[in-house]
């Protein structure tokens, strides 16, 4: 999305854009896409999402990118670090997302760079533990993980996930199948910005103004499962049942992201691919 | 007598007609495909012109890409026609409703996500105990050739099915009178005068196995990369313009060079026959069941278990995934069943501009003069071997201001998709026209019939079929289409249903993959259905034989 709204920056293809996360946050604020406005229903979110201090894009959103993993299906104990995805109990257990070409991916290499003393060597010993890499989230999910009929117990996925697979599951159930691994969680926050160059200022600001309302903010969780920066909004029943939020998670400044990101994923793919 | 409008008037008409068949589909592709390829590609390159390309080519990664992009493509082609000739000669001989339920079941693939595709050959592996050891297809080269031939597999029994049963079948006789085997009939008489078509067909299988992204990344693995896949990867992620402009043109030189080849092998030794008198001569039965065994197992057994997942309910089965798709759930910005309603005029409006451009440019193709000729047998076979991020991309910087500012009309999505379906229509109706014996023409000519009702009495029952093939293939790309127009923007009006789809697969939860798998089937069952009334739509032919005439 970023791509294409720097294609046609200068004559946008809508007033706002919203979908923007921070790690290709400073790529976009890079190419100028943006003029600043600071809503006056920002006083309802938390300092910490509010990453651009200009105010060219307003935080909406939040999700957290984890290991998923099923359950029943576990092999060993449940890993409680990202180093203990290494362990040889958990070998062949683990599908991860190709950085190169999904979003998770791309979030969970970063988590594994803040998250861990030496992040190369982390994936060494990852790919000799047998870890699998899919080119999207769709295939890992539902096909080399367990919930489409895969063999394998672990996933990179959302915090989301859990109360997902509780509001769809087929036959219902009380409880989700699935559990995330806190330590491993990197956050995502969603932003949206008044695209220079749109032909209704007024009306683009009011929107953003709207998306911080707690009638847009309380309908953030299950419409687009992710979480809402405000924090006056309410959560949904099985959110606060199934989900669970990392109290510190793993982060990396967004500049730091873009001055270094080509560089990262071209290392991640030659230790893992090799 | 004839009085001066009587004898002007007919000339004045052919006159306006050699510049509509040359100037409409000249203009469509000039606007939509010239224009914002050349603009994204400008944008790219810019002032650099083409040094990047030389530093591209030198590059070992690149030639690396290149060599697996060029070679699969070929072995996807090869692979095909193998196993799809065969089975070509059977749907050729095949008489009433098994012969609809055959044209129907073939197509059905150009409608599957790929995402979905994978997930049924899983199932289907595992079901037959294929998913390990030596049999392990998931992430291998196998896996993408296996993929390349299930969708490609309609491309050579249609096209290649439909010229075949035009051809006149007394001359193998003939050649079996003389003492020839059924084999070396085949290959002596059969095959030479079926080339036209095969170098046709052989053309767009291999453009779409050279352009294909789902598979490769799903099926092939990360490893795995073509130029297609360089494309998104440079220009989407990477936001390098310039690297992905780069290989956009060599995509483009490597594809106009390849169709040049295969349009020159279509149009050597022209092989003039008439219309087909007598049916040809039945098959044996192991040869006609052997065909079925492949048929259903390609194409069967990952729709059958498709059909199983959607009807998959609880513990149990039912069609409680079919009754949600009238709902919208929050994942899409319309219900699923409002998905298919634009889907299915989006299809209506690509066929129709698919065939109204296509019909004229294989004219111009086969009777226009020698240069305009090449230029339109190339041209508008390009966007089929195009890059989706060029087509996309282009679209988005070219079509910006007005009186062409589509990119958040509706009207786009239809229009891109009439691109990639033209080249069916062309590509099936150019070798059918160009195999009328002049002989005819020049006797209906000579007995005083004009040029119009010449192409009226003589070229269209013969080029009609093939006509309704490519129509029947425009129709189902546009179902189908997940490519250029992902990078659109969407609202509930440009909502499809692959897209819709997609979403669909993004939260996890049974109850959304049932209604994906379900969303799936009911595509399967639509395409289907509309390929086989396009076909039988040539009873009704008046207006387009008034249309033809008037050309």
């Amino acid at each position: 999305m970023v791509s294409e709204a720097i294609l046609t920056a200068g004559n946008p293809l809508g007033d706002v854009m919203f979908g923007v996360d921070n790690t290709f946050l400073a790529r976009a604020l890079d190419a100028e896409l943006f003029e600043p406005y600071e809503s006056p229903n920002l006083a309802n979110v938390p300092d910490e999402f509010k990453l651009d201090s200009q105010h060219r894009v307003t935080p909406i959103d939040y999700g957290d990118v984890c290991v998923n993993y099923w359950t029943d299906a576990l092999p060993a104990e449940a890993p409680e670090a990202l180093e203990d995805l290494t362990a040889p109990e958990l070998a062949d257990q683990l599908v991860v997302q190709n950085p190169e070409t999904s979003s998770p991916g791309l979030a969970f290499l970063l988590a594994t760079i803040a998250g861990t003393d030496d992040w190369e060597q982390f994936w060494a010993d990852l790919a000799d533990n047998g870890v699998a890499v899919t080119a999207g989230w769709e295939d890992a999910y539902y096909g080399e993980f367990i919930a489409g009929g895969g063999d394998r117990s672990m996933v990179v996925s959302y915090a989301s996930s859990p109360p997902a697979e509780v509001i769809y599951a087929d036959p219902p159930v009380d409880a989700a199948p699935t559990e995330v691994l806190l330590d491993s969680c990197f956050r995502q926050i969603e932003f949206a910005g008044v695209l220079a160059g749109t032909d209704h200022p007024a009306e683009a600001r009011a929107l953003i103004d709207f998306m911080l309302t707690p009638t847009f903010q309380d309908d953030v969780p299950l419409n687009m499962f992710v979480f809402p920066v405000a924090d006056s909004a309410t959560l949904p029943q099985a959110f606060v049942d199934h989900a669970q939020i990392a109290e510190d998670p793993l982060f990396i400044d967004p500049a730091d992201i873009e001055a270094n990101r080509d560089e990262w994923t071209d290392r991640w793919v030659e230790i893992v691919l090799g | 007598m004839d009085g001066p409008v009587g004898r002007d008037s007919p000339r004045i008409a052919r006159f306006a007609g050699r510049w509509v068949a040359v100037g409409v589909p000249a203009a469509f592709l000039g606007v939509f495909f010239v224009y914002p390829a050349a603009a994204i590609l400008w944008r790219g390159l810019g002032s650099e012109g083409f040094g990047p390309i030389s530093e591209l080519i030198s590059s070992p990664r690149t030639r690396g890409v290149m060599w697996f992009t060029v070679w699969q493509a070929l072995a996807s082609t090869a692979i095909t026609l193998v196993v799809a000739l065969p089975a070509a000669a059977v749907v050729t001989r095949l008489r009433g409703r098994g012969r609809h339920f055959l044209r129907g079941l073939v197509t059905v693939p150009f409608v599957l996500p790929t995402v979905v595709v994978a997930g049924a050959f899983d199932g289907v592996f595992d079901r037959f105990g294929l998913e390990d050891g030596g049999f392990r297809l998931r992430h291998t080269v196998w896996a993408i050739l296996l993929a390349h031939v299930f969708f490609n597999y309609a491309v050579v029994v249609r096209i290649v099915g439909s010229f075949w049963s035009g051809l006149d079948h007394r001359v193998e006789e003939q050649a079996r009178v003389l003492g020839a085997g059924p084999i070396q009939t085949f290959w002596a008489v059969t095959l030479p005068r079926l080339r036209p078509a095969i170098a046709s067909a052989s053309a767009i299988v291999f453009l779409f196995s050279f352009t294909s992204f789902g598979v490769i990344l799903l099926l092939g693995g990360p490893r795995r990369a073509t130029l297609e896949t360089e494309i998104y990867r440079q220009a989407v992620t990477r936001g390098d313009l310039r690297s992905a402009a780069g290989m956009a043109l060599v995509q483009l030189l490597a594809v106009l060079v390849l169709i040049a080849v295969a349009t020159r092998l279509e149009r050597r030794r022209p092989v003039p026959t008439g219309v087909a008198h007598a049916p040809p001569k039945p098959l044996g039965r192991g040869f006609v069941w052997a065909n079925f065994a492949v048929m259903a197992a390609l194409l069967g057994s990952p729709i059958a278990i498709l059909v199983e997942r959607s009807l998959s309910v609880g513990d149990g089965y039912g069609l409680d995934h079919y009754r949600a798709l009238t709902e919208r759930v929050p994942q899409l910005p319309a219900s699923a069943t409002t998905a298919l309603g634009n889907s299915l005029l989006f299809a209506t409006i690509a066929t129709g501009l698919a065939l109204v451009v296509g019909t004229l440019a294989a004219l111009v193709v086969v009777h226009g003069r020698a240069g305009l000729r090449r230029v339109f047998d190339l041209g508008l076979t390009l966007p089929l071997g195009t890059s989706a991020v060029t087509i996309g991309f282009g679209i988005l910087i070219a079509l910006d201001e007005p009186p062409l500012d589509l990119r958040t009309s509706w009207w786009i999505v239809p229009i891109a998709h009439a691109l990639v379906g033209t080249p069916f229509v062309v590509r099936t109706m150019v070798p059918v026209l160009r195999r009328i014996d002049p002989q005819i023409r020049e006797a209906a000519a000579v007995l005083g019939a004009s040029p119009g009702r010449v192409r009226r009495l003589v070229d269209l029952p013969i080029a009609g079929r093939g006509m309704l093939v490519g129509a029947g293939f425009a129709f189902a790309v546009s179902l189908g289409e997940f490519g250029a127009t992902s990078f659109l923007p969407r609202s509930p009006e440009t909502l499809t249903a692959p897209l819709a789809l997609y979403r669909l697969l993004s939260t996890p939860g049974e109850l959304l993959r049932g209604q994906a798998m379900a969303l799936a089937v009911v595509l399967m069952v639509v395409v289907a259905l509309a390929v086989v009334a396009i076909e039988a739509s040539r009873g009704s032919r008046h207006g387009a034989e008034m249309a033809w005439e008037s050309l």
